[in-house]
């Protein structure tokens, strides 16, 4: 199963290494893994998308909340939440695929950011799924190269993660 | 008035009480060394390597259950503390390691002696400081013995670069501290308690299964009081030894692959287990598929990490040993109801059946010294009241057997990390912390080696071990598996070129024996004894071929022990 996990971490500058450190050690999976400080200053936030069996998730959550650095965690899929992530793409855009690639950009809602005669760099916010249709929607052959920031996620409803 | 970081150093450890330090130094700790020689609250100890300090930091912390600490210096000073803090760290000993580092402003540029020795120790501490700011030195010291001691202890390095122990600052040491993501539970869940107790007392077969928790957590008499209460057998691990007397007649002796047939036999076939303040460590439950086919499962435990690890449980408890049985004894008091006496009564017939198998019975007639034999006598000479250290093999797996601990914090060796070199700088460290005590250090021709340098830290502050050296010329344990699992192919177990230990032990200025036949054991150990002011360093030339019996295979159930070629069970 995928587990999305939510953590909030001291923004220090070894915490993100004790994390990394965890997962490579103990030879768990890390699908993806974003970071950066939140209002308060002292404290980053990080998502975690990982995959393992109900019993690895749960060794997993529990060797995380050891960690000293960690303040506080949740796994977003055990309740309803919203995932996105944000992708950068600049894809070859010369004479007639010009306008067919508009028109993609228009229906999967994403913003041409930078434009040049042969290229588009193009702005796309969504599921991981979304993105991934995208990029199947374009074709490699036009791709020249892509950004994605991985999975930040947050809980649907009132339900918070702070302090 | 303003100290140098040095001096803050040095003033925190004395006011966190500590007596001695173990380390060994070098450029980068210079400072820290200037201001522990101007001063005599706090003694240092000087070993012969850095792992003798690590060990011996973590001998004292596991004879007194206060923190140990070390000073080492930057680079390979660092990484020679390794060992030792990871043998810490595996078996959850608080300890308070302080590394020097090169200056700050060289950090990271491949400076004299510079290893990331944050990085470097991240995956074997609980936790690890670099002290950047003299401003932090203080409070990060007083985390550090903080987090060491508290919830599951564990080894916290702290690096300090050598211009923080130069600058200077006022001196304050926070009398608490609060660190927001980090709460130890001490106090069990209520209802989970009742639960338990619920289970505990309508079990037919129950067993109670305990481990290094009830030691750290000091409950020996509280879990002896409960286990006293409900008469049900008990069985501890390697790192449990002496949390409940082995002597009593409850106790069934140590659990494991090398435990002994009447402990796996209850623990196959009991239907309630309560495992208190042990990791279900593979050593311990052998294949997880056969572990406790029949059983509920209770679980204390402080990190909730160790539950469910390894073994899904049924009633887990986060908490505090203590706290939690004396929560259990109280309900069990106020309780109307009682153990089933009548089926108690036939379990223990059951388990008297198992015991009479005799499972550590070994030949007492040969004309070679059996190990079995050393230790026990060992055991009757001391009366059962030594501290006792071990290294790593069949020895320590003899000692285990054979020296029946009826106190915690007597039994001392390297469990989770199985650290050969451990034996003779933890008995350096318990024997300072005991002066008075017998220490006695157990460990094998091979083991022996790794650490024999410390015999001159012994002599110099005249620390006066006795070594029990069971010299079978083998790396046994290897030998053992290499007879059973690699038909006999010895590759590299047999230990040739040995030192002659007596001539070894008085070049650096001990006593030594050498002691060849079985009649002669028990007057050299009494002499030995009687020399109570001075290392005695004694070689006993044991039977080679001696292997260490029961044991259950790797990979295999409770139910499947052997007890020897000559008796193997149905
Ligand atoms: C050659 C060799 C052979 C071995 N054979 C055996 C064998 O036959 N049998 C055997 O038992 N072991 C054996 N071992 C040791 C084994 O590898 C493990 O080290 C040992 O079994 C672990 O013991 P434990 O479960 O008591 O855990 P420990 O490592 O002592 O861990 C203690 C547990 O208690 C918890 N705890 C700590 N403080 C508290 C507190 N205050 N309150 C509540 N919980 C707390 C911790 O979180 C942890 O889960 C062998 C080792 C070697 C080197
Ligand atoms: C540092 C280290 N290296 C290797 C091992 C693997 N090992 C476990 S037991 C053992 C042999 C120990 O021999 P000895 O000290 O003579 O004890 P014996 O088994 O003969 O009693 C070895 C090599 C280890 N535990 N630790
Ligand atoms: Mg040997």
């Amino acid at each position: 199963m995928r587990h999305i996990i939510s953590i909030l971490i001291e923004n220090e500058s070894g915490a993100l290494s004790r994390v990394a450190g965890l997962f490579s050690a103990r030879g768990y999976n890390i699908e993806s893994l974003t970071v950066a400080p939140t209002e308060d200053p002292s404290l980053s936030r990080m998502t975690l998308v990982t995959r393992g069996s109900d019993e690895i998730v749960e060794q997993i959550t529990k060797q995380l909340n050891k960690l000293v650095d960690v303040v506080k965690l949740i796994d977003l899929t055990e309740g309803p939440h919203i995932e996105r992530e944000m992708m950068l793409i600049k894809l070859r855009a010369a004479g007639d695929a010009r306008e067919e690639l508009k028109r993609l950009v228009d229906i999967f809602r994403g913003h041409i950011i930078d434009v040049t005669i042969a290229t588009y760099t193009v702005e796309l916010t969504g599921t991981g799924e979304k993105l991934d249709a995208f990029i199947q929607a374009v074709g490699s052959a036009a791709i020249l190269e892509t950004v994605r920031s991985g999975v930040s996620g947050i809980a649907r409803g009132e339900k918070s993660l702070h302090l | 008035m303003e100290l140098t970081g040095a001096e803050i150093l040095v003033r925190c450890l004395k006011d966190e009480g500590v007596e001695y330090v173990f380390g060994y130094p070098g450029g980068a700790v210079l400072f820290i060394y200037d201001a522990l020689y101007q001063q005599d609250d706090v003694k240092h100890i000087l070993v012969r390597h850095e792992q003798g300090a690590t060990h011996a930091a973590d001998g004292y912390a596991r004879s007194t259950g206060k923190p140990g600490v070390v000073l080492v210096t930057s680079g390979p000073g660092a990484t020679n503390a390794i060992t030792g803090i990871a043998t810490a760290y595996m078996d959850s000993i608080p300890m308070v390691i302080i590394t020097g580092q090169v200056h700050t402003w060289a950090i990271g540029s491949d400076a004299f002696q510079e290893v990331d020795a944050v990085g470097i120790t991240r995956p074997c501490v609980k936790h690890n400081f670099l002290v950047k700011d003299i401003k932090d030195l203080a409070a990060t010291i007083k985390k550090a013995f903080y987090l060491a001691t508290t919830g599951r202890p564990g080894p916290v390095v702290v690096d300090v670069p050598k211009d923080v122990t130069m600058h200077r600052a006022e001196y304050f040491y926070p009398e608490e501290v609060a660190i927001r993501s980090y709460h130890p539970v001490m106090k069990g869940h209520p209802g989970q308690i009742k639960k338990a107790v619920d289970l505990m007392l309508t079990a037919k077969r129950p067993m109670i299964y305990t481990g290094g928790g009830v030691i750290w957590s000091g409950a020996s008499s509280s879990l002896t009081e409960m286990t006293r209460m409900l008469g049900y057998p008990i069985t501890n691990t390697l790192m449990g030894l002496g949390a409940y007397p082995a002597t009593d007649k409850q106790s069934l002796g140590m659990l494991g692959m090398h435990g002994t047939y009447e402990a796996n036999m209850a623990m196959h076939h009991c239907d309630v287990l309560i495992a208190i303040g042990a990791r279900f460590d593979d050593r311990v439950v052998g294949k997880v598929e056969y572990f406790c086919p029949e059983a509920e499962i209770v679980h204390v435990d402080i990190d909730p990490s160790s539950i469910s690890k390894s073994v899904k449980v049924d009633v887990p408890i986060v908490g505090d040993v203590d706290h939690v049985v004396k929560e259990m004894i109280r309900l069990l008091k106020e309780d109307k109801r009682t153990p089933d006496h009548e089926a108690l009564a036939q379990w223990w017939d059951q388990i008297n059946e198992w015991r009479g198998v005799n499972c550590l019975k070994y030949d007492r007639n040969s004309s070679l010294i059996k190990p079995q034999f050393v230790l026990e006598t060992l055991y009757n000479v001391t009366q059962g009241d030594a501290f006792v250290t071990s290294d790593v093999g069949q020895h320590q797996m003899w000692a285990a057997q054979f020296y029946k601990f009826d106190k915690p914090n007597r039994w001392i060796n390297s469990g989770g990390l199985g650290t050969m070199g451990f034996g003779l700088p933890a008995a350096m460290g318990v024997q300072l912390a005991h002066p008075d005590a017998t220490v006695a250090c157990v460990t094998g021709e091979a083991s022996i080696q790794m650490c024999i340098q410390e015999l001159s830290t012994c002599r110099q502050y005249g620390l006066p071990i006795k070594v029990i050296n069971l010299n079978n010329r083998y790396m046994g344990m290897v030998r053992q598996w290499q007879e059973f699992f690699y038909e006999g192919r010895y590759a590299m177990s047999y230990m040739e070129a040995l030192p002659d230990f007596v001539k070894l032990a008085e070049s650096y200025g001990h006593v030594g024996m050498k002691i060849e036949k079985p009649s002669d054991v028990e007057p050299a150990l009494r002499e030995a004894m009687s020399l109570k002011d001075r290392l005695v360093f004694m070689d006993f030339i044991t039977d080679q071929t001696e292997n260490v019996y029961p044991m259950i295979a790797q990979g295999k159930g409770h139910h499947e022990m052997h007890l020897s070629p000559e008796r193997e069970l149905a």
